[in-house]
């Protein structure tokens, strides 16, 4: 069982700041972490290992201090790691870096020397929120897709899936080789060992760059990114919460218990 | 001389910051209330090789140095000094030992679970009348048919009692030869004639499981004699002071803990319509408690890195110890003063933290203690 990961590093705050000309994350004295649905699709993908064997490579697109996160990701189950790097990618919208990853992908089967039987995204970076880069990856490789996966099992060549809704979850279920992205999971991810941070601070990362995939630099970075970003805001609370205020304990509960009726919870 | 840390102490120093934070902080106030040992954080630093640090990875342990392990007890005594000191006490003087001066098939069998945290360590050197003058054993042990120890007696104050699986135990072999009559033995739980007695009510540090420990013809395989016979105070002296480098990484971290709370506190709290934290007072009594606190963290790091070295670092370890249990007090006494009112009730954990820290003055020598092995050494008779 091949399976890849991907991540991304993103900024550990959540007061993101935008630059007002840019529109873009200011990231300068943010510290950086490994984008936290990604953590769960990596735990996931290390536990379907631990269960029927095989193999976890994890890859992230970004500058070069993303391999850090990719450190700590081998610090917690992944077997190898892959950062894909350079001038020629930044700027990537989704629909670029889902082209980019989807071209990595097949660099790094040829350097693994097998496919992928399981590709596995978080459903969206904290950062810029948009749940778009998984489900195009899929598409630019021409494979299935199940999105928001809360629970994830492979058995004989087909991945079954608890996707989450609103009012519960959905039983899906794809054959392989598939793209799936994940949300929380229902375990936290595991910590590292000291040994494996210890391990993982020694293997080599290796770096792919625009050459090394042989891509077409004219679908990369800004110059194959269509999204233009008009403005960035943090929406304004319309609505604020109701308070019972001043009232003794029983009268509160009651005028509490009126209003959940009203609202039809109760 | 370089104070700075090294890249992979810092890293591992933030893997135990980032398990303290998110793990053992949020049950901290609980476990104090409830006494209970907090079992499921104990398997979590287990599986994280929390409980092994300083051993070689052939015994099951980390393969990390002691003051990698000195900056666990440290971050976990940050927020909770009952998780600092159940780690310590089981590295330092249950583990520790067994590897210094236990046979190889001891540290295969016995080591080894200790090291990877499969197995919970325990000490127990002080009895009812053996406190500082810990030569005054009355726990005997008895070589039986050439074939097994028998013991008999009891130990008290016993930290990890509770949840322990495998006990470091001191006991009179040879009454006539006072302290060259003691010998060192591994009692595991569960062998006959072996129970834990009652857990003590304490002051702090509520959840570590303080226990006494009780032998009536509690039989132990003779190959549990650890070393030499005769030479158990020995052993037990040199243990302690590895500990006490453990115990005054306790107190440092319970210094550090109290100052980080008490810094977010006066930035929020007003009066007079101002922060507490403008007020000069505020000022100058962090900034105080700050530097005497960095002080105590330059003789802990100093004692572990003699350590770790193979120098002598009896006088160190005492030094760090007394100093930093001296600290640990009069820090969170001061952080409550700076509290006022709020800082007396459980809402906040300053009064919690004042009360483990004094702990830290007694246990493992108390500073009057450190005070007769820091004059000793200078020769001042």
């Amino acid at each position: 069982m091949n399976i890849l990961v991907c991540v991304k590093q993103v900024p550990d705050t959540n007061e993101i700041k935008i630059d007002p000309e840019t529109h873009t994350l200011v990231r300068a004295g943010v510290p950086s972490i490994v984008n936290p649905f990604d953590t769960y699709a990596l735990e996931a993908g290390v536990q379907i290992k631990e269960a029927i064997g095989g193999k976890v490579v994890v890859v992230s697109m970004g500058p070069e201090q993303a391999a850090d996160a990719l450190k700590t990701c081998l610090s917690v189950g992944a077997d190898a790691a892959y950062l894909v790097s350079g001038r020629e990618f930044g700027g990537s919208d989704t629909l670029a870096t889902s082209f980019i990853l989807s071209n990595a992908v097949k660099t790094i089967e040829e350097k693994e020397g097998a496919p992928f039987d399981l590709i596995l995204c978080g459903k969206q970076a904290v950062d810029g929120d948009t749940a778009q880069v998984g489900p195009e990856l899929a598409e630019h490789l021409g494979l299935p897709q199940l999105t928001y996966a809360m629970d994830l099992t492979v058995e004989d060549g087909v991945v079954k899936i608890k996707r989450e809704c609103d009012d519960g979850y959905d039983l899906m279920t794809t054959n392989l080789p598939a793209v799936i992205t994940v949300v929380k999971l229902p375990t936290e991810p595991r910590y590292p060992t000291i040994r494996s941070k210890m391990a993982a601070k020694k293997k080599p990362i290796p770096v792919l760059t625009a050459e090394d995939l042989a891509i077409d630099v004219s679908r990369c970075g800004l110059k194959g990114s269509p999204t233009k970003v008009k403005s960035t805001y943090t929406p304004s609370r319309e609505k604020s919460g109701v308070k019972i205020a001043g009232l003794p304990a029983d009268e509160a509960a009651a005028q509490l218990a009126t209003l959940l009726t009203d609202a039809k919870i109760l | 001389m370089d104070f700075r840390i090294d890249e992979e102490h810092q890293e591992l120093i933030d893997l135990y910051r980032e398990f303290a934070q998110n793990e053992v902080k949020p049950i901290a106030a609980e476990i104090d209330e409830t006494e209970r040992f907090p079992i499921e954080n104990v398997k979590k630093m287990a599986e994280m090789g929390l409980l092994g640090i300083p051993f070689p990875e052939e015994y099951g342990g980390a393969g990390m140095d002691t003051l990698s392990y000195v900056q666990c007890v440290e971050e976990l005594s940050k927020v909770c000094a009952t998780t600092g000191v159940i780690v310590s006490a089981h590295t330092s003087l249950c583990a520790t030992p067994i590897y210094l001066f236990g046979t190889e098939e001891q540290k295969q069998k016995y080591l080894i679970p200790l090291a990877s945290g499969e197995k919970l360590g325990a000490f127990g050197l002080t009895e009812p009348s053996a406190g500082t003058d810990s030569s005054q054993q009355k726990t005997t042990a008895v070589l039986v048919d050439d074939d097994h120890w028998v013991l008999n007696g009891s130990k008290i104050f016993i930290t990890n009692a509770g949840a322990a699986d495998i006990f470091f135990i001191l006991a009179m072999t040879d009454k006539s030869l006072g302290n060259k009559g003691i010998s060192a033995f591994i009692v595991e739980k569960g062998m006959p004639g072996f129970s834990i007695g009652k857990q003590e009510n304490k002051m702090g540090i509520r959840a570590s499981s303080t226990c006494e420990l009780i032998f009536e013809d509690c039989i132990v395989p003779k190959e549990n004699l650890v070393g030499e016979i005769g030479k158990g105070f020995k052993y037990a002296m040199m243990t302690l002071d590895g500990g006490r480098i453990g115990i005054a990484a306790q107190a440092l971290g319970i210094a550090e803990g109290a100052i980080e709370e008490t810094v977010k506190y006066v930035q929020e709290r007003t009066q007079f319509g101002r922060r507490i934290s403008q007020f000069q007072n505020t000022q100058f009594e962090l900034a105080k408690m700050r530097a005497n606190t960095e002080a105590a963290k330059l003789l802990v790091y100093q004692a572990a890195c003699a350590k770790d070295n193979h120098e002598k670092y009896t006088h160190l370890a005492a030094m760090a110890k007394l100093v930093a249990a001296t600290n640990a007090s009069d820090v969170t006494r001061r952080c409550l003063q700076l509290y006022g009112g709020y800082g007396y009730t459980k809402d906040y954990p300053i009064e919690r933290m004042m009360r483990d820290a004094k702990i830290t003055e007694i246990y493992e020598g108390t500073s009057e203690v450190q005070m007769m092995v820091i004059s000793g050494w200078m020769g001042v008779k």
